[in-house]
């Protein structure tokens, strides 16, 4: 025990809990920290950079609830029914999930590039649409094109996850409903869910968490901009920490993240117990 | 008990009861699965296809097929891009961090599966919260304290950290496998004369080899494709790890995307080969790991 402890309070520990003083310190990293009591906290309140990157996040949270969600389900409710090939199918929703972040977001870099992307190829039957739509340079669009990368490379990771909780689902439930002539859907919806309620309302955390922390795919696509319109909370520590110096408000984000995150694991775990008594 | 020796068993009962109602529909689901797989994969094929061809052709022909071989982009990459040296000190970094979390999370999981801790049940939860705090709570004063102490810019310095980040992970996870092992033996063991140390090197861990090879995968992974540190604290070009040093190089070449491409396939190679080997073992430790990706 006593190595992964020193490390753990070497690393983790020790500077997580000086966070907690120098959040409410104007600390830039080099001099000596002053107290400043809860000027941090005004200061976050009236930061728009602050509100407009938890926005996002809030926005990132609910496109992460929703579509992979729906993919992950339905194609692991489909790889359930199929006899053959069902583990080639996996291994190729799996694949994305492995390859590294900036790899990801190179392809997709590529395929979204107006003149070396699915543009140029549309042009040559006559298709315009896309010749002047740069997802990564707008404003408008840059916050969903990355969403959508980052989703092209998770939602594999929860067929996989719901794939593994379905095929623990008893079959003699199935017998029964198809017995009583349910249809797929009916399966799908009477059985499948409910069967894999706990792994589900273990997705939901784990997005709920993420989706708070993600950094990868903005940083590397579009490291936050043009003008903060895809920054999330995660790149506006680092940006406030590493390049305005101000560690002291940079740690204060970092707190107040970290208590939405422990928010959000109380509720979970709330949800969790109730089940527990439900079933 | 493992999410794989657990989950075999059943799938092996559900194909052969749950599944002869289903196989009119089976069509439908071919279908849907074949788009999602396009999806998932055809995205890959461009960067593997793309990586093949000159900047010219590239530009009269942006996704279709290359017409030949052409591995000159391979090369200037490699030579270009300082993929050599990322390699290597990704290979120090893994390698580092896949040993440390060994060491550190058997013992720890050892403790806490076998030995009389006190506030054991606390330990435990203590882990668990650490795995679902975000990093940025400690990163920021960590990155002050990593450069008074000159580990900023080294590679040791990302290691230590690793380690950190995985070993409440993996500690559970090992902790596991390790409460499957019937304490008879260990019993037995004892019995022969056996102190402490020897059971946990000679009875126990080689029973949980494949947790430690599961822990090692995941970990191994999430350190090779790890960003958030790695662009933090390393800034050397001579120190880089394979993410950054791809990741400045495809910022530098941005529109050659032919070379760019190939830089990132030279990246995924060793991922790719070895999840083909162990792509059970893979699945079900990320399955189990809920890692942020």
């Amino acid at each position: 025990m006593a190595p992964a402890l020193i490390v753990n309070l070497i690393v983790i520990g020790g500077p997580g809990i000086s966070s907690f003083y120098y959040a409410f310190t104007n600390w830039n990293g080099i001099t000596t920290p002053q107290f400043t009591g809860l000027d941090n906290f005004f200061r976050l309140v009236n930061d728009p950079d602050f509100w407009n990157a938890i926005g996002h996040n809030a926005i990132y949270m609910v496109i992460f609830m929703t579509v992979p969600l729906v993919m992950g389900l339905a194609g692991a409710f489909m790889l359930s029914r199929i006899r053959r090939g069902a583990s080639f199918f996996r291994v190729i929703f799996f694949i994305p999930y492995l390859t590294a972040s900036v790899v990801n977001a190179l392809i997709w870099k590529n395929l979204l590039d107006p003149t070396y992307g699915l543009a140029a190829e549309l042009d040559k039957i006559g298709i315009h649409w896309l010749d002047n739509v740069y997802f990564f340079g707008d404003s408008h669009l840059s916050l969903y094109s990355v969403a959508f990368v980052d989703n092209w490379h998770f939602w594999g990771f929860l067929v996989v996850l719901f794939l593994a909780a379905m095929q623990g689902v008893d079959a003699s439930r199935y017998e029964a409903a198809r017995l009583d002539g349910a249809n797929a859907w009916q399966e799908f919806w009477h059985i499948c869910l409910p069967g894999i309620r706990p792994t589900l309302t273990f997705a939901f955390m784990i997005i709920s968490l993420w989706s708070l922390l993600g950094f990868d795919y903005p940083y590397v696509l579009t490291d936050g901009g043009p003008g903060g319109s895809s920054n999330l909370v995660a790149l506006l520590v680092n940006q406030t920490a590493f390049e305005g110096l101000q560690a002291g408000y940079a740690a204060f984000i970092a707190l107040m993240m970290s208590l939405l995150g422990a928010i959000f694991l109380i509720v979970f775990a709330i949800i969790r117990r109730n089940e527990d008594e439900t079933t | 008990m493992t999410a794989s020796n657990t989950v075999r068993p059943r799938r092996r009962r559900g194909k052969a009861d749950s599944r002869p109602g289903g196989i009119g529909r089976t069509p439908f689901a071919y279908f849907w699965l074949t788009l999602l797989a396009l999806f998932a994969g055809l995205p890959l094929l461009v960067l593997l296809s793309n990586s093949l061809k000159t900047a010219i052709e590239l530009g009269e022909n942006p996704l279709g097929l290359p017409k030949g071989f052409d591995w000159q982009n391979f090369a200037d990459a490699w030579n270009q891009g300082g993929l050599g040296q990322g390699l290597l000190n990704s290979l120090i970094v893994v390698l580092g961090t896949v040993i440390g979390t060994w060491i550190c999370a058997g013992l720890a999981s050892y403790a806490l599966s076998r030995l009389d801790l006190p506030f054991k049940r606390a330990l435990g939860n203590y882990l668990f919260v650490i795995i679902s705090l975000p990093v940025q709570l400690f990163l920021v004063p960590l990155f002050f304290l990593w450069s008074r102490v000159g580990l900023i810019n080294t590679l040791p310095g990302l290691i230590i950290i690793y380690i950190a980040i995985q070993t409440p992970f993996a500690t559970l996870l090992l902790r596991t496998f390790m409460v499957g092992i019937p304490r008879e033996l260990d019993e037995a063991a004892r019995i022969d004369g056996a102190n402490e140390w020897q059971i946990a090197t000679q009875v126990i861990l080689p029973l949980a080899q494949p947790g430690f090879l599961t822990v090692g995968l995941v970990v191994g992974l999430a350190s090779y494709n790890e960003l958030l540190f790695a662009v933090t604290f390393i800034s050397t070009p001579s120190t880089l790890p394979i993410s950054t040093a791809f990741l400045q190089f495809s910022q530098g070449e941005s529109q050659q995307f032919g070379l760019v491409n190939a830089a990132g396939v030279i990246m995924l190679v060793p991922v790719v080969i070895l999840f083909l080997f162990l792509q059970r073992r893979f699945i079900s430790g990320l399955a189990s790991s809920g890692l942020k990706g």
